[in-house]
């Protein structure tokens, strides 16, 4: 089904009947057994405000329209949602409300925050079809509680998001990006904590062991007005004082390209194997790695999210004893797909559940 | 205002109540004497006040959870508790009801530099947080005002913001994770010392919860590095409009200023008589704060003076050293002051779309005058969270109704453009009862079911945030039995 308006969602959800599998763009692939509903029905940009940095869309607009209409006012999502479909395989165009129920945030999370902390407010249609709002349109806003950033991160399993409205960044004039070559894991994240505890405003810094040339490669971005990021990529330099082969990159084309190749783990595209996606303190990350079996891994976040390719039969999770965090399973089978939690976070997740969906629609089992 | 009335079998049981927690505190750690709980009575909303049952202040997380305990079995409202600045009441206890503050426990638990992390007990102040870690040449972002008082505490249960939230967000943008009290005396971790949440976002729950889900007793917060320098420019206009436009425009522009303050005429003439910064006498004054080093601060300061000048201003003041700074914010920091002087005032903190700005001011002024009360405007423009003050007299009967009327109705104004009736100091008691306002019967419900599920039997601060009338049949018999 694909119910045209808000208030068509709510009644197709209150006449529900049987479980319901929702769907934005279906961009991860996801499978989720139930009535399929698609949001892509309620579609458009109903409001941007480029003096306000505001943007109000329908939940099943694509993002590739969104970014078209920010992109012509010199404005972008600042949280840097990745494209999910050379990950996972799928072909589907994801959809705003599909970027917001994912919490799908991209390198620059690390400096500006994530998808949760754009969102200014939703409207939603809970588990008895009543449309509900929360939160707003303007920055700063405390009245009541805080369903927005619930619901980002929710991946459908309490609503269907029928409408976000998000805070959007002007595009920096220009970026640069500081290449250090042949660090080992443990160097590389020391050096990313480093640069990110100077000054310099790092917007991303990521490391890939195995980069594009077949050598480790540790990518540290500056963003911001020419004459800034020019006097900055210098400061940083002498900051970090590394013995490392050191190279400045400030060609739009490249620094786009490669800050694409690690939103979207084009380093896994087209392998073979389960793609895990943990989370921990960036200082754990590199001997967490090196107890785990991968065929290939790359460092995002200052080394807090880390992407692992490995074999089918590799438990990501329990190689993590003693490490605060939690890992995804985003393609492959024989795991669950969330991190186990738990239990008294687990009652209360349940609690909410059956609060908001007492009827057991939506995405079921998704989440746990 | 009104108060729920009181449960007459807590207030028969209190001996036996106090009793129950001394046996699991220490000694002084539980006070009850009326000239002793004076100072809890209430918080910085100082025109509503209520003696409490008992004032409980544990030292430790288990001590926290033993007295939640004791009042969850015993049915005892429970008002949790940082430093008591809270503007909206959020504090301010009822008498059947134990207030737990957290003040005692205010130690650092661990910092991680290479993580960019601190961990703290939560009575710590706002400040001190900073202060443990600056001489590491870092910071913890969110500033409000009262810093230098106001507990983490309090800092996550209102989702408090400050002057530099344009840049860097507010409590929940850099809170990574928390240590929840629940009123059954559970001790749970939420989040932890990572940059996402790996199952639903409670911890987006909990901040801003305004005490009714848990008590947080630790949290581990995100510091950022210090800036290599910051530096304002101060600009005057003839025009709230067209300061309103010069707003926009330089948001527009892709400077991202940490902060960009907003004074009208009223503020700025009062805070020339009791500070003497050597403002302008004008309609609107901006002050807009950039970072970076000192070639940078230039550069982006030329940039917002080139913008400025496209609007016609009456001053252009751009700050070349410490000294400047300081005397373009001393105006800005002495405006709560200064207006204080003139009269009592009440401080508003809606929000509205940084568009609607002229609209708003020009509303104002005329509500001002059908009500015959002086408002006076100083506010965080960046993200059009407005702080209007209204002056009145308080010894003057009727005067306070008045002008909490006026608030009102300035509240609804900003709801009614697009915006919220509170921006950073949290709902509480004040403006509860303008909830149904902004939400829907259905939009409360939902919310009011969050709490169901941390706090069933709503003891936790219970007459907060949501109407009387709205979370009546939640809030249990007491108060249909009378
Ligand atoms: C002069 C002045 C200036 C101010 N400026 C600003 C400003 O710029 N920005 C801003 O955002 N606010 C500002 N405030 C408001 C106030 O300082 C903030 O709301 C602050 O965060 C309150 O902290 P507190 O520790 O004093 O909390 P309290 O006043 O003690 O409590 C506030 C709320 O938190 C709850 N609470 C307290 N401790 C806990 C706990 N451990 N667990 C769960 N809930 C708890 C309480 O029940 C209450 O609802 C200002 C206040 C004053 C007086």
């Amino acid at each position: 089904m694909i119910p045209k308006t808000e208030i068509e969602m709510a009644e197709t959800i209150r006449e529900a009947k049987s479980p319901i599998a929702l769907h934005g763009g279906g961009s991860r692939g996801l499978s989720v057994h139930g009535d399929p509903i698609k949001t892509t029905g309620l579609n458009g940009i109903t409001l941007y405000e480029p003096g306000s940095l505001t943007l109000v869309a329908q939940a099943g607009t694509p993002i590739l329209d969104i970014e078209a209409a920010l992109a012509a006012e010199g404005q972008r999502l600042a949280f840097e949602p990745m494209d999910s479909r050379g990950l996972t395989g799928s072909a589907g165009a994801s959809t705003i409300g599909g970027v917001v129920a994912a919490n799908n945030s991209g390198p620059r999370r690390v400096s500006v925050g994530a998808c949760r902390d754009f969102l200014l407010g939703v409207r939603f249609i809970d588990g008895m079809g009543r449309a509900i709002s929360n939160g707003g349109r303007v920055m700063k806003n405390v009245t009541g509680y805080d369903l927005a950033k619930l619901m980002a991160g929710s991946w459908g399993t309490l609503g269907v998001m029928t409408e976000v409205s998000l805070k959007v960044l002007p595009n920096p004039e220009m970026t640069g990006v500081l290449l250090l070559n042949g660090l080992d894991d443990q160097a590389a994240v020391a050096v990313m904590s480093k640069a990110l505890g100077s000054p310099f405003e790092v917007t991303g810094a990521a490391h890939a062991p195995v980069g594009v040339d077949g050598h480790p490669v540790t990518m540290l971005r500056l963003e911001g007005f020419e004459e800034s990021v020019t006097y900055r990529l210098d400061a940083l330099r002498q900051h970090l004082a590394s013995d490392a082969e050191q190279v400045i990159e400030t060609s739009p084309d490249r620094t786009t390209a490669g800050w694409k190749w690690v939103r979207d783990v084009e380093l896994f595209h087209g392998r073979k194997g389960n793609v895990w996606r943990v989370s921990v303190k960036p200082s754990d990350a590199p001997a967490l790695v090196s107890r785990i079996e991968n065929d290939a891994v790359l460092y995002d976040w200052g080394g807090g999210l880390i992407w692992l390719l490995c074999p089918e039969d590799e438990d990501v999770r329990s190689k993590m004893h003693g490490v605060q965090g939690h890992a995804t399973l985003v393609r492959g089978e024989g795991h669950l797909l969330f991190h186990p939690e738990p239990t008294a976070i687990v009652k209360l997740s349940q609690g909410l559940r059956a609060k908001f969906d007492p009827r057991g629609l939506f995405n079921q089992g998704l989440m746990g | 205002m009104e108060m729920p009335l009181p449960d007459q079998t807590v207030l028969a049981r209190k001996a036996e109540i106090v009793a129950l927690l001394r046996r699991v505190l220490p000694a002084g750690s539980v006070i009850d004497a009326p000239e002793e709980t004076y100072a809890y009575e209430c918080d910085a909303l100082t025109a509503y006040r209520c003696p409490p049952l008992a004032v409980v202040l544990p030292e430790t997380t288990e001590q926290v959870a033993a007295a939640l305990k004791i009042c969850h079995e015993q049915n005892v409202p429970v008002v949790p508790r940082g430093a008591g600045t809270s503007l909206a009441g959020g504090a301010m206890p009822t008498s059947d009801a134990v207030i737990i503050g957290i003040a005692k426990m205010n130690e650092v638990l661990e910092t991680d530099y290479d993580n960019r992390i601190i961990r703290v007990q939560t009575g710590r102040t706002n400040l001190s947080v900073t202060g443990a870690v600056e001489e590491n040449g870092f910071f913890y972002a969110p500033d409000p005002s009262s810093q230098l008082a106001c507990a983490i505490a309090g800092n996550i249960a209102m989702n408090s913001g400050g002057a530099h939230c344009l840049k860097y967000g507010v409590t929940t943008n850099n809170l990574l994770g928390a240590r929840l009290v629940t009123i059954e005396g559970d001790i749970i971790d939420v989040g932890g010392p990572y940059m996402d949440a790996g199952g639903l976002d409670l911890l987006a729950l909990i901040c801003g919860s305004e005490g009714q889900l848990g008590i947080v007793t630790e949290a581990t917060l995100r510091i950022l590095p210090k800036p290599e320098g910051a530096r304002p420019i101060l600009i005057g206009f003839d025009d709230n409009e067209v300061a309103g436009a010069c707003v926009s425009d330089v948001i527009k522009a892709g400077i991202l200023p940490v902060a960009i303050e907003f004074m009208d005429r009223i503020c700025i003439r009062a805070t020339e008589d009791f500070a003497g910064a050597g403002y302008p006498d004008c309609e609107a004054l901006l002050i807009v704060e950039v970072e970076g080093s000192d070639a940078e601060i230039d550069a982006q300061l030329e940039r917002i003076s080139e913008i400025a000048q496209k609007h016609n201003p009456v001053e252009l003041r751009q700050s070349q050293s410490a000294e400047e700074s300081a005397k373009i914010w001393l105006g800005r920091k002495s405006a709560f002051g200064a207006m204080g002087q003139i009269n009592d005032y009440m401080c508003l903190d809606g929000t509205i779309p940084v568009s609607q700005l002229p609209l708003v001011l020009r509303r104002i002024s005329e509500l001002s005058e059908e009500f015959g009360l002086k408002v006076g405007n100083v506010f965080h423009a960046g993200d059009g969270n407005m702080h209007p003050l209204i002056l009145f007299d308080a010894n003057k009967p009727g005067d306070l109704e008045k002008c909490e009327d006026l608030g009102a109705e300035i509240l609804k104004l900003c709801v009614s453009v697009g915006g919220c009736l509170t921006g950073e100091h949290g709902v509480g008691v004040e403006k509860r009862e303008l909830m149904t306002h902004q939400f829907s019967a259905d939009d409360l419900d939902i919310q009011m079911a969050v709490k169901d599920v941390f706090d069933e039997k709503w003891l936790l601060n219970p007459a907060k945030v949501f109407p009387l009338s709205v979370s009546a049949s939640r809030r249990g018999p007491q108060e249909v039995n009378r």
